[in-house]
């Protein structure tokens, strides 16, 4: 027999409730009780509201560029939903939703994209990292992240989010390789979006999966409706649950769609279709995540209306906390520089001059002892 | 008082083991550290001593390790990353330039990265261009991160020692060719601070200001131009970030003349830097403007005769000397 096959797989994909609010009880039953739907919903209710209010700050001039989340939000928040509040969540830019379900302060997002770095300055309770917009360089630091736990004997586990174009980067296969070959407790959650700016996903990766990328690295992989709060809830479950058990990394696709533009300095009507649009937005996970709790007598029209009243509130409380914060002072910038300032750095920021040491001969110590 | 000499790697070596001994949060990685005892030997014995769990072979993924190792450190671990060299650095430059050194500030003050990226730097011994990179010259532009820079053995020890317990990212940059360097070596704990420079020869008629390997061929050029009647103080900086001016400035202020040498390439450097600096707060005590010697603006020969003429050498900096005296 000269040929024989070496390895074989498939890719699994998860689906409990898809658009038409068909719903797998044998998979799905027990998995979010109800009140912990409603809780989610409330969550997501936010985070589509926070983006709307973001996107006209910005327009307005109020906030810098504003990545929206719309149509992304089940990804991170069934991720948070499912980690321990210990665990790491190591997102880069699109996972508001699970940031805030972990219990980061809205006005936190807002801060950072209105240029102030104080919105990075997160309560270390929390265990969420900086959003990380270099593409790919938090995969890495996740990495390192679980990879201290296991070396301080802790049960905490990283959760790291990225897109399908970041998986393009060298970062991307050099944490799934070291995570892979080191026995790193990581979770990998590709949020596969379909676009990277107006790059579409086939020029990222030209395989049928993203998922399937894991494989080549020995590493368990399951792609789900990414737009399905209960399939993402599922594949979490599983994974950390690898992650815990074994000390081993797991990769999660979630196929979903960016129903907005990339940022608000983009305008993706340049380069997609409506069509795909409006396909994806029938498969909006808020809207399917509604049906499906009216069909469980859990949720009705007036309750809808009262968290539209609630949201719009608490919205409005968190731009004004964001926008109410006072401004840096002019020597901030200098005092996170270095864990003490140095002195030279200190002679900037006395005198304001970037070579102020030579300026004032004064200002050096002992300057006369010859 | 004991007069123990080392070689600068087991030097460098002590260092990371006295700290590791010391404290369980400092761990070594990189290519081939632990099995292989590290390219150049600095590790050697390590894996013996401290387990594979502190002293990690990596995969050849140099993006990889460091980025890791910023995860790590904003857990509260210390890590210490092995570049194999400081040109292989190159492909990690996201985690150690877009990364590490501005963590601390884009995080608001929460997350430092007490990481020391250490391995050689400069050119080897032939090792062709893309091999021999003196990374000072880039990687000092950078704010947020610290650079230090041994010449002799006793400082490769106690500016590493320093390192490992400084807050900040560190980036150490060694010589291969001062590895096997022999010197004296304190026994025991072993500081030498950042930001202090030493004056490794006194004297009267130039300053010669130098950090790392060229620091000798500094002390050769003097040793030679003592016999010419002219008197060299040579200073080693130390560290590049932070720079100590001041020393050097009470120098200039003495001999009204003088002469930087830095491996790197002249523009935009830190000799370029610190000739600026020095104009700036010594205008009106030099007699000559400061000269510099760099290595030429060439990448590295391959060629041991180009390489010796490449880089700054004795003779080329005692005709700097001269000329910044006006002796013909």
């Amino acid at each position: 027999m000269p040929i024989t096959t070496a390895f074989q797989t498939e890719i699994q994909r998860v689906s409990i409730l898809d658009e038409h609010g068909q719903f797998d009880a044998e998979l799905g039953d027990g998995l979010i009780s109800n009140d912990d739907l409603v809780r989610l919903y409330e969550d997501m209710a936010l985070c589509r509201k926070l983006d709307e209010v973001a996107f006209k700050l910005q327009r307005s001039g109020r906030m810098g560029t504003y990545p929206q989340n719309m149509g992304q939000e089940a990804t991170s928040l069934g991720a948070a939903y499912v980690l321990n509040q210990d665990d790491w969540l190591v997102t880069c830019y699109r996972e508001n939703c699970g940031l805030f379900h972990r219990g980061l302060p809205p006005e936190k997002i807002l801060l950072h994209w209105m240029g102030d770095e104080r919105g990075n300055h997160i309560d270390p309770e929390l265990c969420v990292t900086p959003i990380a917009v270099p593409i790919g360089t938090q995969m890495l630091h996740a990495t390192g992240l679980a990879w201290a736990s296991k070396y301080r004997n802790e049960s905490r586990i990283a959760c790291t989010f990225f897109g399908d174009g970041a998986t393009s980067e060298g970062d991307f296969h050099e944490a799934m390789n070291f995570a892979a070959n080191l026995d790193i407790p990581v979770v990998f959650f590709c949020q596969n979006n379909h676009w990277a700016i107006s790059v579409p996903g086939h020029i990222q990766c030209s395989a049928p999966t993203v998922a399937q990328r894991a494989l080549a690295y020995g590493m368990d992989t399951i792609q789900c409706d990414g737009n399905d709060l209960f399939a993402v809830v599922h594949c979490m479950k599983t994974a950390t649950e690898h992650a815990r058990k074994e000390g081993r990394p797991f990769f999660i696709e979630g196929v979903t769609y960016r129903l907005g533009d990339h940022t608000t300095a983009d305008d993706a009507r340049r380069y997609r279709d409506q069509d795909e649009v409006d396909l994806w937005t029938e498969r909006d996970p808020i809207v399917r995540i509604r049906e499906h709790m009216k069909s469980l007598k859990i949720w009705d029209d007036s309750k809808e209306a009262q968290l539209a009243e609630r949201v719009e509130e608490e919205t409005s409380a968190i731009v004004q906390r964001a926008e109410g914060i006072e401004a840096p002072n002019d020597d901030d910038f200098f005092t996170s520089m270095y864990a003490d300032l140095p002195a030279d750095l200190r002679r900037q920021m006395d005198t304001r001059r970037t070579s102020s040491i030579g300026e004032d001969p004064s200002q050096i110590e002992n300057p006369q002892t010859a | 008082m004991s007069e123990r000499t080392l070689e600068f790697r087991d030097a460098l070596r002590e260092a990371m083991s006295q700290e590791m001994r010391a404290n369980k949060r400092v761990f070594l990685l990189g290519e081939e550290v632990a099995e292989y005892d590290g390219a150049y030997k600095v590790s050697r014995g390590m894996l013996e001593e401290f387990g594979p769990q502190r002293i990690i072979d990596t995969p050849i993924s140099e993006s990889g390790f460091a980025g890791m190792a910023i995860g790590a450190a904003m857990m509260g671990l210390r890590p210490i990353v092995e570049f194999m060299s400081w040109s292989f650095s190159l492909v990690a430059a996201d985690p150690i330039l877009n990364n590490a050194p501005k963590m601390l500030y884009m995080s608001g003050g929460q997350f430092g990265c007490p990481i020391v990226f250490r391995g050689n730097d400069g050119a080897g011994g032939q090792l062709g261009s893309t091999h021999s990179w003196c990374v000072e010259g880039m990687y000092s532009n950078v704010p947020g991160l610290k650079m230090a820079i041994p010449a002799f053995a006793d400082d490769a020890k106690g500016l590493l020692t320093t390192a490992i317990r400084d807050d900040d990212p560190v980036f150490f940059l060694e010589s291969e060719r001062l590895l096997a360097l022999k010197g004296h070596v304190p026994e025991g704990e072993h500081l030498v601070p950042f930001g202090q420079a030493l004056v490794r020869r006194s004297g009267d008629d130039v300053t010669i200001v130098s950090f790392g390997r060229p620091v000798h061929f500094c002390l050769e050029a003097a040793e030679a131009l003592e016999a010419e009647g002219i008197s060299c103080e040579v200073i080693d900086g130390r560290t590049i970030r932070p720079l100590d001016l001041d020393t050097i400035v009470r120098s200039v202020k003495k001999t009204n003349a003088c002469v930087v040498v830095d491996q790197s390439w002249s523009f935009g450097s830190p000799g370029s830097e610190i000739a600026a600096q020095i104009h700036q707060a010594c205008f009106d005590d030099l007699d000559n403007h400061v000269m510099r010697v760099h290595s030429a603006d060439v990448p590295t020969p391959y060629a041991w005769n180009l390489e010796q003429e490449y880089l700054p050498n004795a003779r080329r900096i005692a005709e700097a000397v001269r000329s910044a005296l006006y002796v013909a």
